[in-house]
């Protein structure tokens, strides 16, 4: 689903003291199939902005529109439940929000909520642990008995069995791992990938933005404050250190190489191309003194 | 009597007696002004050490002393007063309405006098640069003020030891680099011995020494610079190793020589310019 914000602003408490522009006319569009990353530091927008895109939130002024769905500032949105069955988001920290005396319950709740039949619930359910990785046997235990990296993947799979066309990750590693990021970065890459979803991923991570998005918006005082690639948005390092954002550490590595005479540009190399690349480099000598 | 220092002997913990060990035969020792990051992967034992070290649990087996002290429930409230913890979770670790009223509140607990604790609130929290938030209320700032706030009232107490469980693995990489920064001053500022619990590796780079969990047990110990050496190993256990030491790896195969193992991108590049200049 294409997803498009037009001249998009939202005020918290209008015509109050407390008063805020969070988003302030912010236009871009996100083409379906594609793997945005959002980055900002706190208080940018993202979490705003996110909450866009399932209509939690209405635009105060401009429109937001996700695929077939619009939704018009000052118009009231009759497609609701149509959006919310087909933009799926895994809030920050999801397995705070379990609640069910089972496994499968809880992760059933979405669905039957919009409907979905007993015998697609259980099939979509078993899929949807599948997924994630967690074992069946699971399913019948209570989800506050398991370990906190289970829990995040119960209410993981809760949004997956809902069948989503749109994807939306807000943090969805915080407080893991390293092992357990990577395992849940790569499954969402390999479901996006599979199902054909967009996907909309909102991390302080520039790691991952780099590992597996093809698109990324930089967030700044509610604003787009950069677009691009990967590779055109972390070539403008300062611009972002100006944003108080930092670069992939492959990046500031080869810029702190050129203080030391090692001149290479980074094209999304491997760390083993890289190696070769500074080897040669080295090996011939030569060109200085 | 006091050589100061927290000791684990042969400290084996269980939650439940028909649950497996969470920690096992598990020796170590912190010393004074030492600074201690714990690693491992989730579920190693790292966060039962922490909970240990100031008697929020108590081992089956074995004993734990701080200060020369045993850690049991007679002396709980001593150890507390040496041993000082900042949690995961910014948001559960406030009780004050105000800033101040957070930090005295732990002095409260140890029942110390208040022109003392006047004195000690304006002194931590300049320690950890809060100075101006006093009379804020926590729940407005931050996240990485919020911890500041917390280590400050650790620091109010004046413990010996502060124990850091995952501290920033909640903040944005701008709260991330204040408490460090904060850390770090703090660490050179008092007498301090300093236990980091944390998956970040630039957070290892910059402690004096390394204990590496893996299941229960103290699986190495050693310098940073040791144990990411051993990156292979590490990698086994589920562990990842830092940039700057992957590349080093992919080098050396590459038949650049390097002599010791990369702690930043400074080093590297610098042995880098020194080799190819023999070369």
């Amino acid at each position: 689903m294409d997803i498009t914000f037009d001249h998009v602003s939202y005020t918290y408490q209008p015509n109050t003291p407390f008063e805020h522009r969070a988003l302030d006319d912010l236009s871009f569009t996100i083409q379906s199939g594609s793997f945005v990353a959002v980055i900002g530091h706190t208080g940018s927008g993202k979490s705003t902005l996110i909450q866009h895109l399932n209509g939690l939130l209405q635009p105060t002024e401009g429109q937001v529109q996700v695929g077939p769905y619009t939704m018009k500032a000052g118009e009231k949105n009759k497609q609701l439940m149509k959006l919310r069955e087909n933009v799926g988001v895994v809030f920050q920290y999801p397995e705070h929000q379990l609640f069910e005396e089972t496994v499968e319950k809880d992760i059933g709740f979405g669905p039957q909520n919009f409907g979905v039949g007993q015998d697609e619930i259980k099939r979509r359910t078993k899929e949807a642990v599948q997924a994630v990785k967690l074992p069946e046997e699971l399913l019948e235990r209570s989800p506050f008995d398991l370990s906190g990296g289970q829990m995040r993947r119960v209410a993981i799979s809760g949004v997956l069995a809902m069948d989503p066309e749109v994807l939306v990750l807000d943090e969805p590693t915080a407080g893991l791992d390293p092992n357990g990021r990577k395992e849940i970065m790569d499954m969402f890459y390999h479901l996006h990938q599979e199902k054909g979803l967009t996907t909309v991923l909102v991390t302080h991570s520039m790691e991952d933005a780099l590992a597996y998005a093809d698109h990324i918006i930089i967030m700044n005082q509610g604003k787009v404050y950069r677009e691009g690639t990967p590779l055109e948005i972390f070539k403008q390092q300062q611009a972002l250190e100006d944003v108080q954002l930092d670069v992939p550490e492959v990046v500031s590595f080869l810029k702190m190489a050129r203080d030391y005479g090692l001149d290479l540009e980074y094209e999304g190399q491997t760390i083993a191309e890289l190696a070769k690349e500074i080897a040669l480099k080295v090996k011939g000598g030569g060109d200085h003194e | 009597m006091g050589e100061r220092q927290v000791e684990f002997r042969n400290v084996s913990f269980r939650y439940q007696e028909d649950m497996p060990w969470v920690l096992r035969d598990v020796s170590f020792t912190i010393g004074p002004d030492e600074w201690v990051a714990v690693i491992g992967h989730n579920g190693s034992g790292k966060s039962t050490i922490a909970k240990l070290m100031n008697g929020l649990l108590f081992p089956q087996e074995g004993e734990i002393l701080v200060d020369g002290m045993p850690v049991n429930e007679k002396t709980i409230w001593d150890v507390r007063k040496q041993v000082g913890m900042v949690f995961q979770n910014p948001d559960n670790q406030f009780v004050g309405t105000t800033v101040k009223d957070d930090v005295a509140f732990g002095m409260e607990n140890h029942g110390m006098p208040r022109e003392l604790m006047l004195e000690r609130i304006k002194e931590s929290l300049s320690a950890v640069g809060m100075s101006d938030y006093e009379q804020q209320e926590p729940h407005r700032l931050s996240g990485g003020q919020k911890q500041r706030v917390a280590i400050a009232s650790v620091l109010a107490v004046s413990p010996k030891f502060i124990i850091l469980d995952e501290a920033t693995a909640m903040l944005d990489p701008k709260g991330r680099k204040e408490i460090m920064n904060t850390v770090h001053r703090v660490q050179e500022e008092r007498d301090l011995s300093l236990i980091t619990i944390t998956h970040d590796l630039h957070e290892v780079t910059q402690s004096s020494r390394v204990i590496v969990m893996n299941k229960g047990e103290v699986w190495m110990q050693g310098s940073p610079r040791d144990v990411f050496s051993k990156k292979e190993h590490l990698q086994e256990i589920g562990l990842d190793t830092p940039f700057v030491s992957k590349l080093a790896d992919h080098l050396k195969a590459e038949g650049v020589p390097l002599t010791r193992e990369p702690l930043n991108h400074q080093e590297l590049l610098e042995e880098l310019w020194t080799s190819r200049s023999i070369m």
